[in-house]
């Protein structure tokens, strides 16, 4: 008795919690189906409706167009930028080494709130009116770091002598990085460049001190929670929920098909 | 993701970096330049805004620069009790955060170690969380526990919860709502750091007649602390200053507003700039305080 216990207890345990955990992505996503009128708050019968016709709430699909607007660049220059630092770290000794360090790991451990109130400070300062330009600064700052870390990660790993090798079959520094590197570190850099998506996708502490009037998915379902949220911001919400989940499956299921392969091998 | 690269990786192979050419300044520059400008200044009109004084022609959401250190003491002494909640608040939720996330991510990194698939499947589920808006989650959280919602009329029936109690507003409410916010960012470090232990040490404690308990008091635990670390510093530190759980709207009610909440207020709000910039400012000394006293005891340096 005792032996089936302890052997059994542990995953009832993570059984339990990843149900407790899904309760409100379940719920978010059932409410998505509820015929609402105006506040979606109690269950009034089962539509298609609200996923047929997001767009009937207008602002909804504004607020979600522009998020995908705004994760999109600061993905891209945070990614670029991110990438750049990552590599110099690993690669060269300098001075200022731990200073830069430190430059990094700050926007890590700093809360949301801080980093929100100065930049909307700075901005203030600077009379620079707050709009779609100062969320995307934003959040290429706070994804930066995120990008530096993981893309580091990836450039540790790189065997220099592949690159090496690639020099002495004479091919110079830009082949050598577009033939050589560059491809080595691109499950690196597209895996930083998710996080970095999905982290400005889903901010909204930092949008909401330096958006002004532009309105952002997470900053709609803020301000209308107050009133009730509508049942398309669920859908949206689930809708989200599925295309990540569903490339999340797809990357681990093609890199264990290629694990496979190469033991095989 | 970077939650695990906090974990404290170590590189598989050190490489030994070359001397700094002009092409490592190069690679350097623009994204160093990017965080100065838009990371560390702002922390310095943080500060020079906490400073300002009303301006001189009295209009509301105008301030002139000065060095008035009573914003800070006007802030303590209307906000105390937001500041201690704040703290209080992070200090508890990162300990029942813990509590409930070791034994899930032992579960994934141990336990599973040997069956990819399966692990596979857990980690998605630890993080699945994150792929739907946190505002969202915490929203279908307030209407699971809302006044006449099916739990609480449940609980009333069985006599189990009082006709006139309530669970949205309390800080009980808010307590959960962060705990189950920031359960992924606890367990993710801490799996990778377990993820990487060596089972023979724990094989060895079995063989030198420890129990199963020693064995985790005295091996496993000390081993994972650079995971636990990370792990709670994840959690601490966007907890201490959260808003969105607090809020009236979602979780929380009039007495338990947080450090976010009342910078919220005054910046957003009231336009008080140099309050709200006082309030931040003390969070951010706080923090830096705690993290640089809290890593130092520990001795994990390299974090990033």
């Amino acid at each position: 008795m005792k032996l089936s216990l302890g052997k059994y207890l542990l995953p009832t345990y993570v059984l339990l919690t990843f149900l407790f955990l899904g309760i409100p992505i379940a719920y978010t996503f059932v409410f998505s189906f509820n015929d609402s009128i105006k506040s979606n708050i109690l269950w009034r019968g089962f539509t298609w409706d609200n996923w047929l016709n997001v767009c009937n709430q207008q602002e909804v699909c504004d607020a979600f167009a522009n998020s995908l607007i705004i994760a999109v660049s600061a993905t891209l220059i945070a990614t670029v930028l991110g990438t750049m630092i990552a590599i110099a770290l690993v690669r060269y000794k300098f001075r200022f080494r731990s200073a830069t360090n430190l430059l990094l790991f700050l926007p890590l451990a700093t809360p949301e709130v801080v980093m929100g109130a100065g930049l909307a400070a700075q901005f203030l300062d600077f009379g620079w009116p707050k709009g779609m330009p100062t969320v995307i600064i934003a959040h290429t700052m706070f994804t930066l770091s995120f990008v530096v870390v993981t893309v580091k990660a990836r450039v540790a790993t790189l065997d220099p002598a592949l690159e090496e090798a690639g020099r002495d079959l004479y091919a110079n520094p830009a082949q050598v990085f577009m033939k050589i590197t560059l491809p080595l570190l691109l499950p690196g850099i597209l895996a930083a460049a998710m996080l970095a998506f999905a982290l400005s996708f889903d901010d909204f502490i930092i949008t909401q001190f330096n958006s002004g009037s532009i309105d952002t998915f997470p900053k709609f379902v803020y301000t209308a929670a107050a009133r009730g949220i509508p049942a398309e911001a669920n859908v949206i919400g689930s809708m989200v929920f599925i295309v990540a989940i569903a490339i999340v499956i797809t990357v681990q299921v093609r890199s264990s098909i290629r694990q496979r392969k190469l033991a095989k091998k | 993701m970077a939650f695990v690269a906090l974990g404290g990786s170590a590189p598989a192979k050190q490489q030994a970096p070359k001397k700094a050419g002009r092409v490592a300044l190069l690679l350097l520059l623009p994204g160093v330049a990017y965080l100065g400008l838009f990371f560390l200044t702002p922390l310095f009109s943080l500060i020079l805004t906490s400073l300002k004084v009303p301006s001189a022609t009295g209009d509301i959401g105008r301030y002139d620069f000065g060095t008035e250190i009573g914003n800070y003491g006007y802030a303590i002494e209307q906000y105390l009790p937001q500041i201690i909640r704040s703290f209080s608040f992070a200090l508890v939720a990162t300990v029942i955060a813990l509590l409930i996330s070791y034994p899930i991510a032992y579960f994934i990194a141990v336990k599973s170690r040997d069956k990819p698939l399966l692990k596979g499947l857990l980690l998605t589920l630890v993080i699945a969380p994150f792929f739907i808006s946190m505002l969202l989650r915490t929203f279908a959280w307030k209407q699971i526990f809302s006044n006449d919602s099916w739990i609480v009329n449940t609980l009333k029936t069985f006599g189990i919860f009082g006709t006139d109690s309530y669970i949205i507003g309390t800080d009980f409410a808010v307590i959960f709502g962060l705990v189950y916010n920031f359960i992924p960012f606890m367990t993710l470090p801490i799996f990778s750091n377990l993820d990487r232990l060596d089972i023979r040490l724990l094989e060895a404690s079995g063989d030198l007649y420890a129990n199963p308990f020693t064995t985790f008091r005295k091996v496993t635990f000390p081993l994972s602390l650079p995971g636990v670390i990370s792990g709670t510093l994840l959690t601490f530190i966007p907890i201490s200053g959260d808003y969105v759980v607090a809020s009236r709207d979602f979780l929380g009610g009039p007495d338990t507003a947080m450090i976010g909440n009342v910078v919220e207020a005054n910046f957003l709000r009231i336009q008080d700039y140099p309050t709200a910039s006082a309030l931040s400012v003390m969070l951010m000394a706080a923090i830096v305080i705690l993290v640089s006293a809290y890593v130092r005891r520990s001795g994990t340096d390299d974090l990033l």
